[in-house]
């Protein structure tokens, strides 16, 4: 009785896949096609795990100053036994930094901070723009207005010269730093919200949720909110790479993470007039950023090629 | 449950009342969004439907049907104008009154790929409904589920499907059993054949008959094709840019059509004949824009037999005939 309508080919003769498919699944099967994103998940993964492992993993305290403890000078070059270094003196992989402290250890415990730096400001950023973003997309008038204007005059600013402001005006230390940074975040993520939530809304099903007697909490967050946050991903993704690149430019300043907290930015800053005399120290936290960032923009480029096409597919 | 076993034969009393409709959309401009413009969607329509009746509301594309549809559900908002349903208006009802008075009418959307929610299986849209209005137990919202399911057939395996995986037709039928799981009284079937294959709309018009009989229903259907609005309509009214200009019952529509426009609409059906001439009343220029709608009679700019005073004066939707309705000034 259905033969006539099935055109699709991976159907059974009833005329629908044996097995149920969601969305879900088809977009992760496209992610894993692309090597890029593949890439950027498992460095993400051999990140994730040295941030839980850290304390395991580390053969030193990250902030024990070894001036007492060891035979190590300041900046001292890393020495690798299985490099060649004697062994008599001591194993630090990457060097000693300015203060006296294992510099290796103290890059394991930052990816602990610079992950949380990344996921807790976006996800604040992400709560309060999604919320801003539907209430927009969703009443329009005077609620629209209102909300668009003020994200504008943040967007006026550039993101890292408003996080200096807030930061200013807070005081420095790592809490305010992410403040800083989660609140420059949110109107990217209100945008992409209320631009979803505009084409969500006009579409039947919406309407057909209220025919059948929904009201606005649910259609809202039932029908809308579900289908529109699928942009948001991928900016929420690339967006936590910004984040802690924009926590590493603070600490950097001397204005985020603050000594003797290992951050890879401080880091980076304390050490930045010796990239002659001890390169060490600005070459590794440097490749940790960039690594870390790195990873986040191929799993973010992943994602939105795996959720695009699948739209046009859709509509087919 | 409850069973609607409605095995009498059908009252012809009106279910329907609409009685001057209009719905003006508003153009903003500016920065402050004053309304610079109204498009005048649905002009003053008025018409009847009597229950277990089906309504054909045929036009062209923009000339305000669809909105007329959306309307009667409050699924827009107008401008002025009642609708009666059951005697009662639904524009003047609280929330709450609505939201009971909605299970009685649903609709059927045009397009069957928007029309579900391509995030949730299909069965759990069908669902919706009863969840909203809390009908009966987790089982019992299953069992209507499959149910009419089976009515619109479909197997129900297709519960945990989800739409991406149906094709258009199917999906159309899965918009037919949503509409009858609050077992409405009345659906407004928004030009739901027009975006399928020519031979699946014959298909999903001999399931909506069907269903027609069985649950006793009363349908308002908007098409713009002549051929399925004969095919399934008891009445028939033809709209023009905002206006219904002839309103009569199918059988008298086509074999004596009144206004010039249903006149050309009409010449216009295909027929499958290669050999057959016929006059065809072909209209010269486009539709005007329901911005700025010509003044008196909306149709006197594309009339082949427009006088005077179709220009000056708009023309009453009067009784020309027993239940036959026109409105121009040179139907006799």
């Amino acid at each position: 009785m259905n033969q006539t309508d099935t055109n699709v080919a991976t159907l059974d003769a009833e005329g629908l896949s044996l097995k149920s498919v969601s969305l879900w699944q088809i977009t992760w099967r496209r992610l894993f096609k692309r090597k890029s994103a593949v890439v950027g998940m498992v460095i993400l993964g051999i990140l994730i795990f040295i941030a839980l492992t850290a304390q395991w993993i580390a053969p030193y305290d990250p902030i024990k100053v070894l001036i007492g403890v060891e035979d190590v000078k300041s900046r001292q070059a890393p020495c690798i036994h299985a490099f060649g270094c004697p062994e008599d003196q001591p194993q630090h992989i990457m060097g000693i930094d300015g203060n006296v402290r294992d510099q290796f250890s103290r890059l394991l415990y930052g990816t602990r901070l610079s992950l949380m730096v990344g996921f807790s400001t976006v996800t604040f950023a992400i709560i309060i723009g999604t919320v801003l973003g539907a209430l927009s997309g969703y009443f329009g008038g005077w609620v629209d207005n209102l909300i668009m204007r003020t994200m504008d005059v943040l967007l006026a600013f550039p993101s890292l010269l408003l996080a200096i402001a807030i930061v200013t005006v807070l005081g420095p230390g790592l809490t305010n730093a992410l403040l800083a940074i989660g609140i420059v975040s949110i109107p990217a993520y209100a945008r992409v919200v209320r631009a979803s939530v505009l084409s969500v809304r006009e579409m039947d099903y919406v309407s057909a949720t209220r025919a059948l007697g929904g009201n606005s909490f649910q259609i809202l967050f039932l029908r809308i909110m579900p289908n529109a946050l699928t942009p948001l991903i991928v900016q929420g993704t690339l967006g936590i790479a910004t984040a802690i690149l924009d926590a590493a430019a603070l600490s950097f300043l001397g204005l985020g993470a603050q000594p003797p907290t290992p951050e890879w930015g401080s880091m980076l800053g304390s050490e930045r007039n010796q990239v002659f005399t001890a390169p060490h120290l600005v070459f590794y936290p440097g490749l940790a950023i960039m690594l870390t960032v790195l990873a986040f923009n191929l799993l973010g480029d992943g994602l939105r090629d795996a959720l695009d096409p699948r739209l046009a597919h859709m509509s087919n | 449950m409850y069973d609607r076993q409605n095995k009498l034969p059908v009252r012809k009393r009106d279910l329907i009342q609409v009685d001057g409709l209009v719905k003006y959309f508003p153009v903003r401009a500016g920065l402050f969004q004053h309304v610079k413009n109204w498009v005048q969607a649905v002009d003053r329509v008025s018409f009847t439907i009597r229950e277990g009746e089906t309504l054909g509301l045929v036009g062209e594309s923009g000339c305000g049907k669809t909105t007329v549809g959306r309307t009667m559900l409050r699924l827009v908002e107008p401008t002025s104008g009642k609708v009666l349903f059951d005697g009662r208006d639904i524009f003047l009802l609280s929330e709450r009154e609505l939201k009971d008075i909605r299970r009685e009418m649903q609709i059927i959307f045009q397009d069957p790929y928007a029309s579900l929610d391509p995030r949730v299986p299909v069965g759990e849209s069908l669902m919706e409904g009863l969840n909203i209005h809390g009908i009966g137990t987790q089982q019992e919202r299953f069992d209507v589920m499959l149910d009419v399911m089976q009515k619109v057939g479909l197997e129900p395996y297709h519960a945990r499907r989800y739409p991406h995986e149906f094709s258009g037709g199917q999906r159309q039928r899965i918009g037919i059993a949503r509409a009858l799981t609050l077992l409405p009284k009345f659906i407004v079937c928004d030009e739901p054949v027009s975006a399928l294959d020519v031979s699946i709309q014959s298909q999903i018009l001999n399931i909506l008959k069907e269903l027609q009989a069985e649950y006793s229903l009363t349908y308002l259907f908007i098409a713009h094709n002549l051929s399925v609005v004969e095919h399934i309509s008891d009445r028939v009214a033809v709209m023009y840019l905002g206006k219904i200009v002839e309103m009569t019952s199918r059988d008298e529509l086509f074999r004596n059509p009144m206004h010039p426009y249903t006149q050309a609409l009409i010449s216009a059906i295909p027929i499958p004949d290669p050999h057959l001439k016929r006059q065809r009343t072909i209209l010269k220029g486009d539709v005007p824009s329901p911005l700025n709608p010509p003044t008196g009679c909306r149709f006197h700019t594309r009339c082949p037999i427009a006088v005077e005073q179709c220009a000056q004066e708009e023309p009453a939707f009067q009784e020309m005939q027993i239940d036959h309705w026109v409105a121009c000034w040179l139907a006799e």
